[in-house]
């Protein structure tokens, strides 16, 4: 099991997670990303809404972390393919994700993502993958 | 890409076409924080650039830029395709991106993509996208979208929501 510290610290070892602004909380073995609003982030100034690639990434970020907890293994895994469908725009307010590994096989692991802000029963987007794992 | 005579909106006429078209891309703040430009406008194709930067780094021991970079840049760039795609430009939303990484893009290379809506109805825009440093032939990643259009936007709509 990767700590909490040993989360963070390799997250903050990653330049794009600062550039976002992403931060890790971990609770038993289950992650949760939160990425705090921030102005950058926004793709459509008028409504306005987070970009969708933003929030993408922050689904995707989460698939990895997750993977690398659940498979108990430092590297990142290499992320293959995703698939993003936006349910709601997302509000400039802070947004969460939490990511379910499906199955982790020898060579490919399917993970499923689901991004939220006010309710978890409400998600803004959702994220399936599959990733490349890593040699241990 | 796809073959066939693109789709043409107002976008795609007149000289200014590709100054709207990059202050387009100015007007979003995120598009903005990863320095992504517009190249060149074709019809409903657009080619853009993403510049290498250190903070958008996704893997510190080779310097390989992040997946999400590569994400929002085509989710934009396929955005624009399916507008310049429209007879009168307005909003468009994201219904669903996929997206292929075949490879990490080179370390230290501006990443480019070009981005095709090559099917346009009156709701919903199809677009293809690509990613690349030198030739589509040799892709970072592909992507395919679907864009919900004229999505009615209110101003500040998600200010009041967020409220609540």
């Amino acid at each position: 099991m990767i700590a909490q510290e040993r989360l963070t610290s390799a997250l903050a070892r990653i330049p794009y997670a600062g550039f976002l602004g992403v931060r890790a909380e971990l609770k038993g073995d289950e992650l949760t990303l939160v990425l705090p609003y921030s102005e950058h982030l926004v793709g459509n100034p008028l409504l306005p809404a987070l970009h969708g690639g933003v929030v993408g990434a922050l689904m995707e970020l989460t698939a990895i972390t997750q993977l690398a907890i659940s498979s108990k293994n430092d590297k990142f895994a290499k992320t293959i393919d995703i698939g993003v469908d936006y349910l709601r725009s997302g509000k400039p307010i802070d947004t969460y994700a939490r990511a379910r590994v499906v199955k982790i096989g020898r060579r490919i692991a399917n993970v499923q993502a689901e991004a939220w802000q006010n309710e978890r029963s409400q998600p803004i987007a959702a994220m399936h993958g599959h990733f490349l794992v890593a040699e241990p | 890409m796809g073959s066939g005579d693109p789709p043409k909106g107002d976008y795609g006429k007149g000289g200014d076409a590709l100054e709207r078209v990059r202050a387009m891309m100015q007007w979003t703040p995120q598009g903005r924080a990863l320095g992504l430009q517009v190249m060149k406008i074709e019809g409903a194709k657009v080619w853009g650039r993403a510049p290498y930067k250190a903070e958008l780094i996704g893997d510190p021991e080779t310097g390989v830029i992040a997946g999400g970079v590569i994400t929002t840049f085509l989710d934009q760039l396929s955005g624009m395709a399916a507008v310049l795609a429209m007879r009168k430009p307005t909003t468009v939303a994201t219904i669903d991106i996929r997206i292929d990484y075949m490879r990490g893009a080179e370390p230290g290379r501006d990443v480019l993509a070009e981005a095709h809506c090559y099917k346009i109805g009156k709701n919903v825009a199809f677009v293809r996208a690509v990613a690349y440093e030198d030739s589509p032939d040799n892709p970072i990643a592909n992507a395919a979208a679907a864009f919900m259009l004229n999505t009615h936007v209110k101003m500040g709509a998600n200010l009041r929501e967020a409220k609540t």
